[in-house]
């Protein structure tokens, strides 16, 4: 008896060493974490409950029937973060390079199949050399399966991704479904095609650093939605993110105690708008300022600064913010920032998570670039989302509401719960002085009078009146009074039901 | 007594005058510029005057719009301040014609003492010491050595065009003078074109100490000790205190009497200042008098509990000086570090933007203990480029100096700034360095303890240990609250460990703790420490007693851990399990992007030119472009050879921070 239970002591030992003791010394060498340890970092501790240790390939091609390892290339299993469930497959590259079989992917397969049914996010932790080549066409169906699953999931459990290594051809489509994307600098890089092949039918010479390394893809690309230092960085905020996030689309947010005061005022606030209305001011104070213990998750820091995507807590609940930021392109609205931003609100709706729209924002950025890249159905997506949106949504409008850019930012008319508005709001069709030149045409020889125009202009329009006297502004406020204001809104919205007509499903303008 | 006052000034001290002003009953005037039309000064008057626009001298030196808004308000009199107008005689005369007092010293006072050469021989007349030497042209090196002897040694032997050092010789005998003398005399030929060559003392081991004057127009005249201003960079003072830790009873009297000989003689009434070169020997020379309040004059406000600005105001009135001599009191010992707004990890440039966080340290006065802050700002504010980079005044008070410096440590760790660069780190390294808390200082302090600027402060590792037992209590509790999460697996729940290990200044402490409802036993090594603090996760500020000694950190989370600011040092500090401990000590150390061959701009500023062209070769110290901020113009020089490639910015541009404005092969 003692024989048998050593036996799978034994197994187990064999399979926890994966690839062997020189490719765990290669992969640390790289200054990667093995699959396991990874784990480690990423579940609470002692919580993994693994699946499928013992699968292995059936591959005889090739000679791979000398070779059928324990776990075939990739660990799955189920564990907790801070108590909560979550599911995780972590490739293994010390085992034939992480690469996918059709047992490999049936194993990932297995566990998306239990987070859907039970309700919990899936983190896939990505190291993989790409399809098993050996198979064929069986890894390209085990791809192809997961996608699948992907796809199932999106909207029912949040699916984090984490590239930790190489993910290139095929494979980068499973993270692509996926909700976020984070990857680790230096050491990871994503690409359909890598440099070999962009050579050889382009002629371009590029890194894989380039075309596909972190910085690409959270600066550029935007594939990614943030990137970290190391494995352990990454891992870490990977669990404060999971934090933020409910565990699938009939669960409310998370709620955690909270160390700060509901109706703390902040007086600082007041003279967050400078007196030139031309003058740039960095909305994250405001965000901070108004947050719980000024914590706040950014999603693609690095990509269309000029609006800000991210997760606070008011009164210890998780609220997704979306806000114009002043300091970049003056926080207008164009074809990236629009992207980014719908994506983050149909996330946010999709989980239930409430919505905080913060505005300062002078309208949609012109030019040929913007209107030939199609900024017109790349702003209606932000349109799009925020129409739909069934969540609780609280607005914000600091500065600037000008044009369709007001329209599309959380209006009163795309079924904002409380729209708000500091004093210091112009909410109008453009600034006075484009106003005034077109409204007063025959007088543009007349510096003096168009002067005048446009100081009755301003002070027609350049404040949240007008727009309060309809009833488009619930209610004006004092910006130190912002986070009492918002977190009460939040809190009367609780028992917010809205639903939309049944649909098969929308047709967003992608 | 006065019913109305103008303050012809911003920031702190008007700030400060109007406190003093409001306490006597009389209403106050401030005047203000636009940038200033939110701060700190105008909102505590009572009225105030918008007097032009943002530049000094379109606004507060402009005389004119000072008296406009003194015929608008109806002032009787004005408080100068210190700088702008303070010491500007005409100022004084245009008050005086329209019957308007002048809350300092009498106009012939100013003029006298405003200029170098008359003030000194009135000051030899008066009998006051000043620096020996011989101001006539030496003709040759054997009168070169009567006058050294005469003067005594040692000697600065002098180029009369000289400057920069070139043409200046230390003689300490009469060999050296007479080889000074000629060496010095073939360089300023060479150099100036001007051989004449003079000789003074030179005074070794020099210390700026101060005496306070206080006179009225009864001819009353009295001393309040002195101040020592030893710590300055680049004469501009940054630590003061009173008393000085150098002077005698003996030299403390010499010094107060000359200086109440110097006020009588030219008639001074109201508050001055004496300024005085000590050396090694307590040898003292007359440098100049300051007829104004002085930045500096709260320390010696603590000591002698005197309130200087009303003793101003009363004498300006007229009435006499209720104090004698024998009354000054010299009780215990205050310290004054100046805030600026200038980064000390950036060659101390000047920062501007806005406050996103100012919270000083509560002021307190007790038996034993004081904090006072002198400030112009509030959190919100902004500190904009136009005038002095000197935000606040942060004062303490002990019976002793060793308590008076323990306190600031703790105030400035207590004090909350944020969005600007500011000195705060370097002040408090300043405390803690052992020439300082011996007091054997001299005017050199910061040139020869900090040849190479500002590196930051690295913590003993006593300190460490404390910062490490504080970090992991605060530590659990937020991991604690983050297992408490909604939406946990009934009886799956995460137990948070009792082991850490903690890393920090690149040292790891494994430590064990033991929480309980009033705070936690943490054990690092064999010694166990008692840590308790009433902190919450998302408070910047932590007050912590370890064994019941206060500990006063700045924290900020970071992943897996905090930033923690104390005593000057900026530390990342991780709290890990063992596990995570052990895997993070896998990763690679990853070295900063090498920014040498980039031009990064050093503080947010407007170029003013750009002066090399793509393809250049620079040499190491050629101007490549200058960058106005806080209106100043600072060079930026190529600090090694090279040949420029890229020039991404154009005089005119406005740029943040380390923005690349070129960039070289």
């Amino acid at each position: 008896m003692t024989d048998i239970l050593q036996e799978l002591e034994l197994r187990r030992a064999i399979a926890h060493k994966g690839g062997g003791d020189d490719r765990i010394a290669a992969q640390h060498s790289k200054g990667k974490l093995t699959a396991r340890e990874r784990i480690d970092l990423l579940l609470d501790e002692g919580s993994f409950e693994e699946f499928d240790t013992f699968v292995a390939h059936r591959c005889t091609d090739f000679g791979m029937e000398k070779q059928r390892p324990y776990g075939d290339g990739v660990v799955t299993g189920w564990g907790t973060v801070n108590g909560r469930q979550v599911y995780v497959f972590s490739q293994d590259f010390t085992v034939l390079g992480g690469s996918v079989s059709a047992t490999h992917a049936a194993k990932i397969c297995k566990i998306m199949d239990m987070a859907i049914q039970n309700g919990a996010p899936v983190i896939g932790l990505n190291d993989s050399g790409g399809a098993r080549i050996q198979e064929g066409v069986d890894a390209l169906a085990g791809y192809a399966e997961i996608f699948q699953r992907n796809i199932m999931a999106s909207g029912v459990i949040p699916q984090i991704s984490v590239v930790m290594g190489p993910c290139a051809g095929g494979a980068v489509y499973s993270p692509a479904i996926t909700d976020f994307i984070f990857m680790v600098k230096d050491s990871s890089y994503m690409f359909v095609t890598g440099p070999d092949v962009v050579k050889t039918v382009t002629n371009e010479v590029v890194t894989a650093e380039e075309l596909g390394g972190a910085s690409t893809h959270t600066k550029k690309s935007s594939v990614a939605d943030g990137a970290f230092e190391n494995d352990v960085e990454a891992l870490a905020e990977v669990r404060r993110l999971i934090d933020f996030l409910p565990l699938n689309n009939v669960a409310k947010p998370p709620v955690r105690p909270f160390f700060d005061d509901v109706g703390r005022l902040d007086h600082s606030l007041d003279t967050l708008i400078p007196d030139s209305s031309n003058a740039p001011y960095d909305m994250k104070e405001l965000i901070l300022k108004l947050s719980d213990e000024g914590d706040f998750y950014e999603i693609q820091e690095e990509f269309a600064k000029n609006i800000i995507t991210g997760f606070v807590r008011l009164e210890g609940s998780t609220v997704g913010v979306v806000a114009n930021q002043p300091m970049v392109l003056a926080g207008c609205l164009d074809i990236d920032s629009s992207r980014k931003a719908a994506r983050f609100v149909r996330f946010c709706d999709a989980f239930e998570i409430p919505i905080l729209t913060l505005v300062d924002v002078p309208g949609f950025l012109p030019g040929t670039g913007q209107e030939l890249g199609g900024v017109i159905k790349h702003g209606a997506k932000l349109l799009f989302a925020y129409g739909e949106a069934t969540v609780p949504k609280v607005t914000v409008i600091t500065r600037k509401a000008y044009g369709g850019a007001y329209d599309v930012m959380a209006s009163k008319h795309l079924r904002g719960d409380f729209n708000y508005a500091w004093p210091t709001a112009e909410i109008a069709v453009m600034g006075a002085k484009g106003a005034t030149e077109i409204i007063h045409r025959a007088d543009l020889g007349n510096a003096e009078k168009i002067a005048t125009h446009t100081q009755d202009y301003e002070t027609r329009f350049a404040n949240p009146f007008v727009a309060a006297e309809r009833g488009f502004i619930d209610e004006v406020i004092m910006p130190h009074s912002t986070r009492k204001r918002v977190c009460r809104a939040f809190a009367s919205l609780r028992g917010k039901r809205l639903t939309n007509p049944w649909k098969k499903h929308d047709n967003i303008p992608l | 007594m006065f019913k109305k006052i103008l303050i012809a000034n911003r920031g702190e001290i008007a700030c400060r005058v109007i406190k003093t002003a409001r306490k006597m009953g009389i209403k106050t005037v401030a005047i203000y510029s636009d940038a200033d039309r939110n701060a700190l000064h105008v909102k505590m008057a009572d009225e105030a005057v918008h007097i032009g626009p943002s530049p000094a001298n379109q606004s507060y030196i402009v005389i004119e719009k000072v008296m406009e808004a003194i015929r608008q308000t109806g002032a009787e009199a004005v408080h100068p301040g210190y700088g702008f107008l303070s010491e500007n005689s005409k100022f004084a005369e245009a008050l005086a014609a329209e019957g308007v007092a002048f809350i300092g010293p009498p106009v012939n006072a100013i003029e006298a003492m405003g200029d170098k050469i008359t003030s000194k021989k009135l000051a030899q007349e008066a009998g006051v010491s000043t620096v020996p030497g011989h101001m006539g042209i030496i003709a040759d090196a054997d009168e070169a050595v009567k006058i050294s002897n005469q003067v005594g040694y040692p000697v600065m032997i002098k180029a009369s065009a000289g400057g920069g050092g070139k043409g200046m010789r230390i003689a300490w005998n009469d060999t050296e003078a007479r080889e000074g003398f000629q060496s010095s005399k073939n360089e300023a030929a060479n150099s100036f074109g001007d051989d004449r060559i003079f000789i003074e003392k030179f005074v070794t081991q020099p210390r700026h100490i101060e005496i306070q004057v206080l006179a009225d127009s009864h001819g009353n005249t009295i001393y309040l000790n002195e101040r020592e201003c030893s710590i300055q960079r680049r004469q501009q003072k940054v630590i003061e205190e009173a008393p000085s830790p150098f002077l005698d009873e003996e030299t403390r009297k010499a010094m107060g009497e000359q200086s109440c000989a110097l006020a009588a003689a030219v008639g001074y009434s109201s508050a001055g200042t004496v300024e005085f070169i000590v050396d090694g020997d307590r040898n003292f020379y007359f440098l100049e008098m300051n007829t104004r309040l002085q930045v500096e004059h709260p320390v010696t406000e603590l000591i002698t509990g005197i309130d200087l600005v009303e003793q101003m105001i009363r004498v300006a009135y007229g009435e006499k000086l209720a104090i004698e001599q024998k009354d000054v009191q010299r009780n215990g010992w205050a310290m004054e570090s100046r805030l600026y707004a200038e980064d000390p990890y950036r060659g101390f440039l000047p920062s501007i933007g806005r406050l996103t966080r100012y919270r000083p340290p509560v002021e307190e006065a007790e038996n034993t203990r004081a904090v006072r802050n002198d400030t112009g700002v509030f959190e919100g504010g902004e500190i904009s480029m136009y005038y002095d980079p000197m935000i606040a005044k942060l004062c303490t008070w002990g019976p002793d100096r060793a308590t008076a410096i323990e306190e600031m440590r703790n105030a400035l760790d207590g004090f909350e700034v944020e969005g600007i660069g500011h000195n705060l780190p370097f002040l408090a390294a300043v405390y803690d360095h052992p020439k300082f808390i011996e007091g054997t200082m001299t005017t050199a302090f910061i040139e020869e303890e900090y040849p190479d600027g500002f590196e930051g402060v690295t913590l003993p590792d006593a300190e460490l240990e404390r910062v490490a037992a504080a970090a992991v209590a605060m530590y659990r509790v937020c991991e604690i609250r983050r297992a408490q999460i909604s939406g946990r697996m009934d009886n799956h729940e995460r137990v948070v460990g009792t082991d850490w290990v903690v890393t920090l200044q690149n040292e790891a402490f494994a430590t064990h703790v033991d929480a309980d409802r009033g705070g936690a036993n943490v054990t690092i090594g064999d010694v166990t420490r008692r840590v308790e603090s009433d902190w919450t996760p998302g408070q910047t500020l932590a007050r912590l007693t370890i064994d019941d000694a206060p500990l006063v950190i700045k924290v900020d989370l970071i992943s897996a851990g905090f930033r923690v600011r104390y005593r000057g040092a900026d530390l990342q500090v991780r709290v890990r399990t063992k596990r995570q401990a052990e895997l993070a000590e896998l990763m690679p150390e990853k070295v900063p992007a090498d920014t040498s061959k980039l031009l990064l701009c050093p503080m947010p500023g407007l170029i003013v030119k750009i002066d090399v062209a793509v393809g250049d070769e620079v040499q190491e110290g050629q101007t490549l472009c200058s960058v106005e901020a806080m209106k100043m113009e600072n060079i930026l020089r190529a600090e090694r050879k090279g040949i420029v490639i890229k020039i991404n910015a154009a005089a005119g541009d406005s740029l943040a921070v380390d923005e690349v404005i070129m960039e070289f092969e």
